[in-house]
This record gives structure tokens, C-alpha cells and sequence, in this order.
């Protein structure tokens, strides 16, 4: 059986059903502008400071739309039992997976570039190293998934999977590094910090954007990947466990 | 693989014929906490049968499907389908069978078309061939004009038609059916039933489970009685109605209790059975043929009245009472609680 052709369809049965929906959409613009205006309006110290900003709005963006859709789109559908349809099609866990995350990441990408339209027209982004921004935003996307899917499998209801994910997103944004460096935290804070894949993520930007990183890129980006698989190992082995009992 | 065993069979003039059996089960536990839902239970299915799982709810029916098929793991025992062992392998196996759950799963945001499109291309079945298939079963259905709508909008007994149509999309060589007719309405149901008798008559082998005694008679070849994780027993419809050929059985309603009246009667008449169907109602059953006269006597000396007597054919109802000692009014009123009509 040719294994893309599944994969292909599940990635478009989600967007159709899911992440094309003029809610989604809505809410995947309007959120990252939100945050983009928000944090561009409220520093008042110009457009100068635009690129400071713009590494952590781009990872907010970015966690925010991943994790809120993957609650859709798996507790949901194992609420509704049609999860069920998808394990019993022949088709690998791991690939079934890949497909239903697939479309959180593109969504998760795609946000990213609200606030980078947004800079591109009020400062010069021209100093930007893209060839790092772009593949550290899809990591940051993958890692950002993935953390979905094991919140996700986690839980049975899909408001135990918005506030599970809030229990992980909100102190994110204050430890990762977004908008302040880590070195500024409580030295008892910090250690959290490392622990957490948006802050090796945010490192990347800050360095790409900024050249302010705290850790060398190929560092940055083996720790996310190393992120990527242990969530999505433990979500695989918490759905063998749990769903297919 | 095929697994090809010799048999003799009873039902063939052959006694040595080649049978391909699609499900083997041998000794199949299963347990959740201190509940014991399947319960060391062996059948096998073979090519081209119509195999029937009859029991009440909390039997271990669907706990057995979803071993089968890989959505639950057994704690010990064999399964295999199709020749691929379910416990090592369950998604080699997926290939051949089609799966249509007690409830409609399919996307409540895509059209019928589109559900059925999508379950296609789970198989790999490629994007024409699809669509060529989603219309014939669509048109096999009689749903064709709701094809475009999406599936939200279908009302139960359409939402278990498009189901069923969904676990064929790929001609599954095995077809598991759980409770196909529970909760539709009573012309769904004699369509669905005809419609799974058609996909058998086509060659399709198929496992179907249901608390419906008279669906089981009237579309199983063989049945497993199966009681609080056990199967009690198991044989072809003709053999289990066998033994009732010979009975005569009267249907009695009274105007008192009739399970006193039952009492009294056998004391009276020992060489007939009496059995309490209702607080208004037995039954009398005999080899014999049954004069009434002497009974109707008989009840109205003891101050009752006949208000109705009835012959009654042998049914499958009967052999399901007498082997599981479960009254088939248990299995009606589960039937009410579901919403549906037998």
C-alpha cells in the first residue's frame, strides 16, 4: 500500500475539517496579531525595538496555535469515538500520528508568519538570518505539536486539554526566554527553564533575529529534536497504553 | 497465509471437506480491573459464514470485536484473522476486515461522500476508484441524494446506513457488525438487515453481534450464546432449533397468577411443562399433541379464567431461555432502554 496516500488524506480531512474552518482561521490570525500589537504597542520604545520583541511573539504565536488545535483534533476525535476509524484502518501508529499532527504544525508554522509580515512592514528586517529563523520555526512548531499530543492523549475531554495545556503554556511564556533573557530569572527559576524546549526554540530566533543567543544554534536545535522525540515517543506509548487497552 | 484444516462436518453429505477458517479463537481472556468481560472462550469463523454473537449487554460481545480487530488486547489466548496473529500483529489483519461499531463514528463535518472517500483512502484505494466505489455504495444504500450532506444532518437510521457502507468501502473479506439495528427505527432496521443479507449472499464472511434473538435467527448460519463473558454454547441455527421441532407449545393468558397456576398445573398434569411467561401468561409444552379442554377446565375450577390461548412455533427464543436461563423479556426491555425496535 502506498503509506503517503493515508497520510496525505488524513493531513487533508483535518484541514478541511478542521484548520480551514473560519473560526480557525480567524482565531490563527487574530491571535498572533493580538500578540504582535500587544507587545509592539505596549513597549513604546518605537519600531527600533521590534526585533528584540519578535522572537518571543513568533514562538507565542506558534505554541499557542499548535496546542489549542491538537485538542481538536485528537481528544475530540477520541471523544466522538472516530479516532477509533483511524485505528482500525492498516495503517502504523507512528504514521497515523505524523498525519494527525501534521496539520497542527503547518497551522503552528503558518501563524509564525503574522508577526514576521507585521515587522517586515514597520522595521527593517533585512539583517534577519532566515536560512535559521525558518527551520528553527518549524522545530519550534514540531516541539510545540508534539507537546500537544502528549496533553492530548493525556486527558479525555477537550476542556482537560485546554487547561492542561495552560498548566504548561502560560509559565512558558515567562521562563522560555521569550521576552527576557533567562539569565534574568531567579537563579532558582533557571534550572526550570532548561527544561522546557520553547526556551532552546526561543534561543534560536533571538540569535537568529538578534544575534543574542545564549547557546551555540546546532546545540539549540539537537535539544529540540531530542524533545520532539521523547514527547512524541511517550505520547505513542501513552496511546498504546491507554487507548488500546 | 490461509490456515486450511480438515473437518467432518454433520451438515454434508462429505464427511471430509476442506474448510478455511478466517478467525480462529482459542481460550480468549480478557479482564478489566476485577471484571472478567471475556472469559476463556474458543470458536472460529470460517470462509463465507455468518457467524452470530447473541447475548445481553455486558456479555463481553464488543470486547471480543474490538480483540478481534485490533482496538483492545487480549490478556491471554489465540486470535488469529485471516491467518495473522492479532496479538503480535493486529495491523497486518486490518487489511481484510471492515469494522461497523455499536455507534455511527464516522466525521461529523464531512458529507457522506466525503466519509466514505476518506475510509478509502485508509486502504490506500486510490482517489478514482474511491469515488467510484463511494457512489456505488451510496446508490446501494439508497443515499444518494443525501450524498452531498453532511453527515451531522443524517438521521440515525441513515448515520448506521453510511457506517455500514464506510466498513466496506475496501470489500473486506470479514465484516464485523455490533449491534447493527440498535436504536434505528423499524424500516431501517428490516433495510439494514436485508442489506447485510445481501453482502453475505455476495460472499462476504461476516460476525455480526446482537441482543436480537429474532435478527440472529433470521440471518446467522451459527450463533454463540455468550453470558457474562462465556459462551454457553454454540451451533448452527438448524441444529440448535432441533430439538424443538417436535414440541407443541400453547401460549395461555389468564386472568390470575399464572405463575400459581403453573404450580398447580404441573402437579395436575405431569406429563406436559408449564412455564410462567408473565404475571398473565404460560406456556404449555409437550411431545403430545395439546387438547385444552382439560386445562381450561382445570384453571377455571381453580377460580382463574382463559382469557386468550395461541400455538406457537418453535423459536430460537426458546433455546436461548432454556440454555442461558436468561427470559428473552431481559433482552427486549435492554432493547427499549437503547431506543430501538427489534
Amino acid at each position: 500500500m502506498k503509506k503517503w496516500l493515508p497520510f496525505w488524506n488524513i493531513l487533508l480531512k483535518d484541514m478541511r475539517a478542521y484548520y480551514l474552518k473560519p473560526p480557525n482561521i480567524s482565531w490563527g490570525l487574530i491571535f498572533p496579531v493580538a500578540w504582535t500589537s500587544m507587545f509592539f504597542i505596549k513597549s513604546g520604545s518605537g519600531p527600533e525595538s521590534i526585533p528584540t520583541l519578535l522572537p518571543g511573539v513568533i514562538a507565542l504565536s506558534v505554541l499557542f496555535g499548535t496546542t489549542s488545535m491538537l485538542a481538536v483534533t485528537i481528544t475530540f476525535e477520541k471523544k466522538n469515538r472516530s479516532f477509533e476509524r483511524l485505528l482500525l484502518a492498516p495503517v502504523s501508529l507512528e504514521l497515523l500520528m505524523l498525519a494527525k499532527t501534521a496539520g497542527a504544525i503547518l497551522f503552528g508554522s503558518v501563524n509564525a508568519l503574522v508577526p514576521i509580515i507585521f515587522a517586515f512592514f514597520l522595521t527593517d528586517i533585512s539583517k534577519i538570518s532566515w536560512i535559521i529563523v525558518l527551520p528553527g520555526i518549524l522545530l519550534i512548531a514540531i516541539v510545540s505539536t508534539f507537546l500537544g499530543l502528549f496533553i492530548a492523549v493525556s486527558v479525555s475531554e477537550v476542556f482537560e486539554a485546554q487547561t492542561f495545556s495552560n498548566f504548561f503554556r502560560f509559565p512558558m511564556i515567562f521562563l522560555c526566554g521569550l521576552f527576557f533573557p533567562v539569565d534574568s530569572l531567579p537563579v532558582f527559576l533557571r534550572p526550570l527553564s532548561y527544561l522546557l524546549p520553547l526556551t532552546y526554540g526561543a534561543d534560536i530566533l533571538h540569535g537568529a533575529i538578534n544575534k543574542k543567543n545564549m547557546m551555540p544554534f546546532g546545540l539549540d536545535f539537537l535539544v529540540i529534536t531530542c524533545f520532539c522525540a521523547i514527547l512524541f515517543y511517550i505520547s505513542l506509548r501513552n496511546i498504546n497504553k491507554k487507548w488500546i487497552t | 497465509m490461509k490456515i486450511i484444516e480438515t473437518i467432518s462436518s454433520a451438515d454434508t453429505c462429505d464427511p471430509l471437506i476442506e474448510v478455511i477458517n478466517l478467525i480462529e479463537v482459542i481460550n480468549l481472556t480478557k479482564k478489566f480491573d476485577e471484571v472478567m468481560a471475556v472469559d476463556n472462550i474458543s470458536f472460529n469463523l470460517q470462509q463465507g459464514e455468518f457467524f452470530g454473537f447473541l447475548g445481553p449487554n455486558g456479555a463481553g460481545k464488543t470486547t471480543t470485536i474490538n480483540m478481534l480487530t485490533g482496538l483492545s488486547r487480549a490478556d491471554s489466548g489465540m486470535l488469529r484473522v485471516a491467518g495473522h496473529d492479532c496479538s503480535k500483529n493486529p495491523k497486518a489483519a486490518q487489511y481484510m476486515i471492515g469494522v461497523v461499531p455499536d455507534e455511527s463514528n464516522l466525521y461529523p463535518e464531512l458529507s457522506g461522500f466525503d466519509n466514505l472517500c476518506f475510509c478509502a483512502s485508509l486502504y490506500g484505494i486510490s482517489k478514482n476508484e474511491r469515488q467510484r466505489r463511494a457512489r456505488e455504495l451510496l446508490k446501494t444504500f439508497r443515499l444518494k441524494e443525501a450524498a452531498d450532506r453532511k453527515f451531522s444532518t443524517y438521521s440515525k437510521g441513515m448515520k448506521r446506513k453510511l457506517t455500514i457502507a464506510a466498513g466496506i468501502i475496501h470489500n473486506p473479506q470479514i465484516l464485523f457488525l455490533d449491534e447493527p439495528t440498535t436504536g434505528i427505527d423499524v424500516a431501517s432496521a428490516r433495510q439494514i438487515r436485508q442489506l447485510i443479507a445481501d453482502l453475505h449472499h455476495n460472499g462476504t464472511t461476516i460476525f455480526l453481534t446482537t441482543h436480537y434473538i429474532e435478527e440472529a435467527e433470521r440471518l446467522c448460519e451459527r450463533i454463540a450464546f455468550i453470558v457474562k463473558g462465556q459462551i454457553v454454547h454454540i451451533d448452527t441455527v438448524k441444529n440448535l432449533l432441533q430439538p424443538l421441532q417436535q414440541k407443541k407449545i400453547m401460549l395461555i393468558s389468564v386472568s390470575n397468577s399464572a405463575h400459581e397456576l403453573c404450580n398447580k398445573l404441573a402437579g395436575a398434569f405431569p406429563d406436559f411443562e408449564f412455564l410462567p411467561v408473565s404475571a398473565e401468561q404460560l406456556r404449555i409444552e409437550s411431545e403430545k399433541p395439546i387438547r385444552l379442554s382439560p386445562f381450561f377446565r382445570f384453571i377455571e375450577d381453580h377460580n382463574a379464567e382463559v382469557t386468550e390461548a395461541r400455538r406457537l412455533s418453535p423459536s430460537l427464543e426458546d433455546i436461548f431461555v432454556r440454555i442461558t436461563g436468561i427470559g428473552a423479556s431481559i433482552l427486549r426491555k435492554e432493547t427499549e432502554k437503547k431506543g430501538g425496535a427489534a
